[in-house]
């Protein structure tokens, strides 16, 4: 049964007091006694070289404490960013990563790249003494495109890095997949090119570095997803301290969508200045910096071919992608268009033989990583879109297509082509169920209707899967990750009975303060307000891999319920001493531990005071209740299902209105269904941004950001939106304890292609994201005139 | 933000005063201040108009609604008055930019900005309203000149705008998803002396469209400007429309204009 506070309750999320009073505690709230800021000047030119510069001006500048460049952080031994996964070519070569400076040395490679860093005693002292440094450039021509970068005579952005490739990756059987299309009925392609998308969180990127030089420790404070990950990759690959002499801290974070979870320059610079001043040194990105150098996401142009036979059952799929990285490797940028993406180009159908080619390419645009679904939401809009064109193409339903391909509910654990085992799921009931929602039937009324009015009405599925829980290590170890995925809980009992959990997980905006607590309660029979969630802070938690990759419920709650399984082990003796019964006779539910058979019983409270209090104790039992726990699944969870979009189109001007919105997604157990449900609205409302309105545009010639700031890069807003009618399934996930998948992604996986589909439908033409108005008017004008 | 001093006069003599070289009028700062904090913009002085008596006044009277240089859009979008003589005028105050916005930006900032893509010289060209500054009277058809230019001198300041009353009137906007600035902007006003039709964001400053005017004034319904286009030769084209997009764009609002003016 479903307690008020346990798992399965939608309880208001605790954490929501402080951020909707204000009294959330942000990177920028945070001031450190002493504390100087920082500026970078930054560069104005997509390619250029740096063949001087001059500070003597803005040394002397009023207020100013330091100014370094590139070559002084060179010259004081610090490393440069890396990039922690290594993929292969499929000539066997390894991936190429060019030098990554946190401070540009010689050239610079983007519009944005960082050139000095300016400290002073007030910001806007470091910001004129900025303008006062004089570089002296000699412009290059860039490329921006990832496809032009590839062409044969583009401009090399690193001289060691020839043709601009990254590298150039294959995944699945080319033999396989060659002889599927030789016997194929029918071929569809597909040529799409999957938009470049600026993360925006709300709280820009911050951080401050302070030193403690009595202790010679770093203290970081950092707006990220994974302080541990931060700490290791600064102190192991960086060389800014020993682990043990520098802490990371991320304090409430205001979103991250995969944007913060990599190191960045402008931290470890701070980090570094701080020790080197014996001063604390603040930086805050402004809103025009964020667009200029937070990691962007996707940009990837594609090709693919679906084989299918007679009856539209699929066959092979053939896939080129060209996945444009930017100016540098980000931390985890080369997982993205590799692991994370063709491992899921099976989709959620039976298809037998895949084989994808990636070419990963520099360009003279910013780093491109890890955005809300990393790889999968590329995946799933071309599989989706490329099942749409067939069904089209061969006059199938777009309904009965899925269904003849979809691998069916008795065949798990299923095996695909592209080295997934997927673990579990119902692809066809979610399909029903969503078709159900949005009274598919009543789709050709209103389709009249809206005819009748001179609009076009359009609908649209898409049946997404992604892999998420990213984790398990030595999976993802064989494929080139640099660290393991596990992750780490501990469960400590104060002696009066309430609970704080520390977790190596990190909430941006997940509401863990609460979901976690709920196992607690659940498991424990804690009341909820007895139960602190501590995350974020390396000097408190147990070394943690972070959240990312909708992971943090289905490896960090797993940790959770280990440290939770030892508790009650612990619990289970304490108990038994106190009952005088012995270990193996004592039950335990929801906090409460009796004696088999009888009605004597001892509540958590009262054991954990024991431990505390160890009057009457087991002798050779340690005292205290904290425990400890890490968790390495043995898979991915797969959490999938079927969106459907509902649009409908102004032909006179191209205006695409979102009118219905129906998705029926199986995460696995649920254990706060109010949390999914903002999980799902805040993603398909990315989702739908990404196909409607957001584009990272740069000038193909000057390489600048055309779509620099809110005046020209478009977020969806919620007069965007229609109203979501969203349900769930559940077929658990039986590869952890907690039988959770995750859903943190799903919605911008799923929504894009549901949406082009769906606008596809109604104009009779396909286009590329975004559609924008102008995009959907000549397309519609076009398809006019073909038809007339 | 550079360094600036800030002044607050109490009357439009005091602030026309204070103004030199390098000196801005402040008003509701929604334009200013965003060029000042990116370090695009330098003053040495800030003159800011809102401790100036008087000069956010909204009147009425039988022909004439006359709007102070101060009044905010938010202030225009709910007075009653206004929305009684001039509902258009009303409805498109609401739909400027967004609540925070409309809270501070000015009738007085928005025309001496003269933004491409701003709605206020919509109305002020449609309706064919009177520009009214410390030393003197200007036609909105004069007034608007090019891309952020006006016919206002250095020294200038506007006190107020005056519109007649039309006999009907709408403005459509199509705005950029992003800003919400018009991408094309048409007001229609069917006056006294004749229809009027000026179009904003389209082109590099407001502008009538004069084949329109004169198929409206034969007969002033929808299906009039069928078939009627402006050039595209010399509209704007950027990330969000190209200039053919934007001329197309100007008929299909015109005739919504029209159809909501009772046409
Ligand atoms: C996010 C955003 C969205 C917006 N969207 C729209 C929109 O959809 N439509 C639209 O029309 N506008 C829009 N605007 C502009 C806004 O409506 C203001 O009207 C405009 O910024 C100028 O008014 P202001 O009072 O803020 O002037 P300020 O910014 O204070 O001043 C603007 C300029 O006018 C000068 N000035 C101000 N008052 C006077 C005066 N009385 N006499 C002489 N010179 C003067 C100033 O010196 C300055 O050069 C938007 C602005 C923002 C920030």
């Amino acid at each position: 049964m479903t307690s008020e506070t346990g798992v399965g309750a939608s309880v208001k999320r605790k954490e929501d007091k402080r951020f909707l009073t204000g009294k959330g505690r942000y990177l920028d709230d945070i001031n450190r006694p002493g504390q100087a800021y920082g500026a970078f000047l930054r560069s104005p030119h997509a390619f250029a070289k740096i063949k001087s510069i001059d500070t003597a001006a803005a040394s002397a500048a009023p207020g100013v404490v330091a100014i370094y460049t590139g070559a002084d952080v060179a010259a004081d031994g610090v490393g440069g960013l890396i990039c922690g996964w290594a993929i292969t070519s499929k000539d066997g070569e390894p991936h190429k990563a060019p030098a990554h400076p946190a401070i540009a040395v010689d050239t610079v490679r983007h519009v944005g790249d960082q050139v000095a860093f300016v400290i002073a005693d007030t910001l806007a002292q470091a910001k004129d003494a900025a303008e006062l440094i004089e570089v002296d450039y000699e412009e290059m021509t860039p490329v921006v495109d990832g496809a032009a970068a590839v062409a044969a005579g583009a401009p090399q952005v690193h001289d060691d890095v020839p043709g601009n490739l990254c590298y150039d990756w294959e995944l699945g059987d080319q033999a396989a997949v060659d002889a599927a299309f030789a016997s194929a009925a029918h071929v569809t392609t597909l040529d799409i090119y999957n938009n470049r998308l600026v993360p925006n969180a709300m709280e820009p990127r911050a951080a401050i570095g302070d030193y403690d030089s009595g202790n010679d420790e770093i203290l970081l404070y950092t707006t990220s997803q994974n302080p541990h990950v931060a700490r290791l990759v600064l102190s192991a690959f960086v060389g800014i301290a020993p682990e043990h002499k520098l802490r990371v801290i991320a304090p409430d974070v205001g979103g991250g969508f995969g944007s913060k979870i990599f190191i960045y320059a402008e931290e470890t610079i701070c980090a570094w200045a701080a020790k080197k001043l014996d001063r604390a040194v603040k930086w805050t990105a402004e809103r025009s910096e964020s667009f200029l150098s937070d990691a962007h996401g996707r940009d990837h142009h594609t090709t693919a071919e679906l084989a299918m036979d007679a009856n539209g059952k699929f066959l092979g799929l053939r896939v080129n992608t060209i996945a444009n990285m930017g100016a540098y490797l980000s931390t985890f940028a080369t997982s993205v268009p590799s692991y994370l993406y063709a491992t899921l180009l099976a989709g959620q159908y039976t298809t037998p033989a895949i084989y994808a080619n990636v070419k990963a390419v520099f360009t003279n645009t910013a780093p491109v990583d890890a955005y809300r679904g990393a790889g999968r939401p590329e995946a799933t809009y071309v599989v989706e879109r490329i099942v749409e064109r067939a069904a089209r193409d061969l006059g199938i339903s777009p309904v009965e297509l899925r269904k003849r391909n979809f691998i069916a509910p008795d065949a798990y654990p299923y095996e695909t082509p592209v080295i997934m085992t997927y673990d579990s799921g119902n692809y066809p009931l979610n399909l029903d169920t969503a078709l159900k929602l949005i009274d598919y039937d009543g789709f050709a009324a209103r389709r009249a209707e809206s005819e009748s009015r001179g609009k076009k009405r359009g609908i649209g599925l898409s049946s997404f899967i992604e892999a998420c829980g990213i984790a398990p290590s030595a999976a993802v170890g064989s494929l080139g990750a640099g660290v393991g995925l596990w992750e780490s809980a501990q469960v400590r009992f104060n002696p009066t009975g309430g609970v704080t959990v520390f977790t190596g997980s990190h909430s941006h905006g997940q509401g863990h303060e609460t979901t976690f607590a709920q196992l607690i309660s659940e498991h424990l029979g804690v009341p909820i307000e007895n139960v602190e969630v501590s995350h974020g802070d390396t000097g408190k938690v147990p070394f943690g891999m972070g959240t990312y990759g909708s992971r943090s419920l289905a490896v960090g709650g797993s940790a959770i319920m280990r440290a939770v399984d030892k508790i009650v082990e612990k619990g289970k003796k304490v108990a038994a001493h106190l009952m005088e019964a012995s270990a193996e006779d004592i039950e335990h539910a929801n906090g409460v531990f009796k004696v088999a058979g009888t009605d004597k019983q001892v509540t958590m409270a009262e054991v954990a005071f024991a431990a505390y209090v160890p009057h009457n104790y087991p002798p050779d039992l340690e005292p205290g209740m904290d425990e400890t726990a890490f968790y390495d699944p043995t898979n991915f969870t797969f959490p999938a299902g079927t969106h459907i979009a509902e649009v409908e189109v102004d032909p006179d001007t191209g205006a695409v209105e979102v009118v219905d919105w129906a998705a029926s997604d199986d995460f696995g157990n649920v254990i706060n269904p109010m949390i999914v449900e903002g999980q799902i609205h805040g993603g398909v409302a990315q989702g739908i941004g990404q196909a409607l309105l957001e584009n990272a545009v740069y000038d193909p010639d000057t390489g600048q950001l055309l779509s620099g700031s809110y005046m020209d890069y478009t977020m969806p807003r919620a007069d965007d939106l229609p109203s979501f009618k969203i349900e769930t399934t559940n077929t658990p996930c039986p590869g952890n304890p907690l039988g959770v998948k995750g859903c943190g992604e799903a919605g911008a996986i799923a929504a894009p292609a549901a949406l082009m589909n769906a606008i596809t439908d109604a104009i009779g033409v396909e286009i590329d994201m975004p559609a924008t108005r102008e995009k959907v008017w000549r397309a519609a004008q076009s398809a006019q005139q073909a038809a007339e | 933000m550079y360094e600036f001093n800030y002044h607050r006069p109490g009357s439009v003599d005091e602030a026309v005063g204070l103004i030199s070289e390098d000196a801005k009028i402040l008003a509701g700062g929604q334009s200013l201040l965003p060029t000042m904090k990116l370090r695009l913009a330098q003053p040495s002085d800030m003159i800011d108009l809102a401790g100036i008596p008087g000069l956010s006044d909204i009147s009425v009277d039988g022909s004439t609604v006359t709007i102070g240089a101060t009044a905010t859009h938010a202030s225009v979008a709910a007075s009653s008055a206004v929305a009684g003589a001039i509902p258009a005028l009303a409805k498109l105050a609401s739909g400027i930019g967004d609540a925070q916005v409309r809270n501070m930006g000015t009738m007085g900032g928005s025309v001496a900005n003269a933004d491409p893509a701003a709605d206020y010289p919509a109305a002020l060209v449609g309706l064919g309203a009177t520009v009214h500054t410390n030393s003197r009277t200007v036609a909105a058809d004069d007034f608007f000149t090019g891309i952020f230019e006006t016919d206002l001198a250095e020294n200038e300041i506007v006190t107020k705008v005056s519109f007649p009353v039309p006999q009907a009137a709408a403005y459509v906007k199509f705005a950029n998803p992003a800003s919400r600035y018009a991408i094309v902007g048409v007001f229609v006003a069917k006056t006294a002396d004749g229809v009027r039709v000026a179009v904003t964001g389209a082109g590099g400053s407001v502008f009538r469209a004069s084949d329109m005017e004169a198929a409206l004034n034969g007969n002033f319904s929808a299906s009039s400007l069928d078939g009627i286009a402006v050039a595209s030769d010399d509209l704007n084209s950027d990330l969000h429309a190209s200039a053919d997009y934007r001329a197309h764009l100007v008929s299909v609002m015109a005739k919504r204009a029209v159809q909501a003016a009772g046409g």
